[in-house]
């Protein structure tokens, strides 16, 4: 009770309101320092700092924007180049297919008188060939005819034969009506 | 307060009452004093560690600290006053802010437990730098004619009123906002701080046989008061940098 009656006492004699002279001292030095520091050495600091990085920052910026245009022409460049290279490539493909339509036409003709030619050449062939072979079955026809009609007359009409030519003329005869009924 | 009887030991007035550690050269150097100089310590250590090397490319403290000083920069100097004239005070707003923040933040820091704008010393010396510049700043761009138009409110059109509303703005403007502003935050801290003790003390005081579940609430209060004291603190301070770019933005303001 006596303690709690002392502490009343001087509570009655403290008012929270009226400062204590030191602290109002303390206070105002301490408050000093932090002012001078931040005023004179911490703030100059960081703002030549700051505004170093908006520097940097809005260089970089430029930068990007330079960038940025160059790399629009050079893509229009591109662009262009792009086209002309397709047209360029439609051009000539077309040029290659008119090419290749007319060299087909060529090699077509081409063969085709080959073609001809050949059929030219084999019938000329077989032409020559039946002829050797009608000249050669007319002398063996011929012969065998001679010996035939010398066996039925009994004589050797060979000579005879040889020197008439008329086997050679029946034969003719037979040739013209082969001709005559085809 | 303490005379209930059973010896709780309520905080009071006394709990802002601090026995002298030390004496030097004749002045008591009591714990708030070493508490108070420790603060202008702690900021000025933390920011020359932001600051003293700043890069442009910043570190992690250095980006803590711009990060603090660019929301007082632009979030109140910038805000109220506006880029062009507020730069000038940026500084001293900056250090205020820094420096009543701290001194709130002792409040719930261990050993300390003691936020030093509780005693109203600290906040009287701030604000009474704050009305200095005020009246000196208001003296430099309205000369003494104006001074007074502006403090007392000068306004023609308010006709018969005028005398009774220049009384009250005098007062009002050159008395009572002054004391206002320090008090605003002395209160604001110094209840807090009762209600920590409180609470605490109150923790420690039920700890015994069938209280303990008081005990126990009066713990989680204390946690409770404890974020909301770290709410209150910052609260405080950059309502204090607020009013003090107000007050001066009312100095730079052309009469009206």
């Amino acid at each position: 009770m006596i303690a709690n009656l002392v502490q009343l006492a001087a509570e009655e004699k403290q008012n929270p309101l009226i400062p204590p002279g030191p602290e109002l001292l303390v206070g105002t030095i301490a408050f000093a320092i932090v002012f001078f520091f931040f005023w004179k050495k911490l703030l100059p600091n960081i703002n030549k700092v700051l505004e170093e990085r908006r520097a940097a920052i809005e260089g970089g910026i430029e930068e990007a924007e330079a960038m940025k245009v160059e790399a629009q022409s050079v893509l229009e460049q591109y662009k262009a180049q792009l086209a002309e290279a397709r047209h360029e490539a439609a051009r000539l493909r077309q040029e290659a297919q008119e090419q290749g339509a007319a060299l087909i036409a060529e090699m077509r003709a081409e063969g085709q008188r080959q073609r001809e030619e050949i059929i030219a050449a084999g019938h000329a062939q077989i032409e020559a060939d039946r002829k050797a072979a009608a000249s050669a079955l007319r002398q063996d026809v011929g012969k065998l005819a001679t010996e035939l009609a010398g066996k039925l007359v009994g004589e050797s009409l060979e000579d005879h034969a040889r020197q008439s030519r008329v086997i050679d003329r029946f034969l003719d005869e037979l040739d013209q009506k082969a001709e005559a009924a085809r | 307060m303490s005379d209930n009887g059973c010896g709780f030991p309520a905080p009071g007035l006394h709990s802002f009452l601090f026995k002298p550690i030390a004496t030097v050269g004749g002045i008591e150097f009591n714990k708030v004093m070493l508490l108070a100089i420790i603060t202008t310590a702690v900021v000025v250590s933390f920011f020359y560690a932001a600051f003293g090397k700043a890069k442009v490319v910043p570190g992690k403290l250095q980006m803590i600290g711009e990060a603090g000083y660019d929301f007082v920069r632009r979030g109140i100097v910038y805000e109220t006053l506006g880029k062009k004239e507020g730069e000038k005070y940026v500084p001293f707003m900056v250090s205020l802010f820094f420096f009543i923040w701290v001194m709130n933040i002792w409040s719930v820091i261990p050993l300390a437990q003691f936020p030093v704008s509780s005693i109203i010393a600290y906040p009287m010396v701030l604000a009474a730098i704050v009305w200095l510049v005020w009246v000196g700043l208001t003296f430099k761009r309205h000369g003494f004619v104006g001074f007074f138009k502006n403090v007392t409110g000068y306004d023609k059109s308010l006709g018969a009123v005028l005398p009774l509303v220049m009384i009250i703005e005098f007062f009002s403007n050159l008395l009572v906002r002054p004391f206002t502003h320090a008090v605003r935050l002395f209160a604001n801290m110094f209840a807090g701080h009762l209600m920590l003790v409180m609470f605490t003390v109150a923790s420690w005081y039920l700890l015994n046989s069938w209280m303990i579940p008081a005990a126990g609430v009066s713990f989680v209060m204390t946690m409770v008061m404890i974020m909301f004291e770290l709410f209150v603190q910052a609260v405080q301070a950059y309502v204090f940098v607020l009013l003090a770019c107000s007050y001066i933005q009312g100095a730079l303001a052309e009469h009206h």
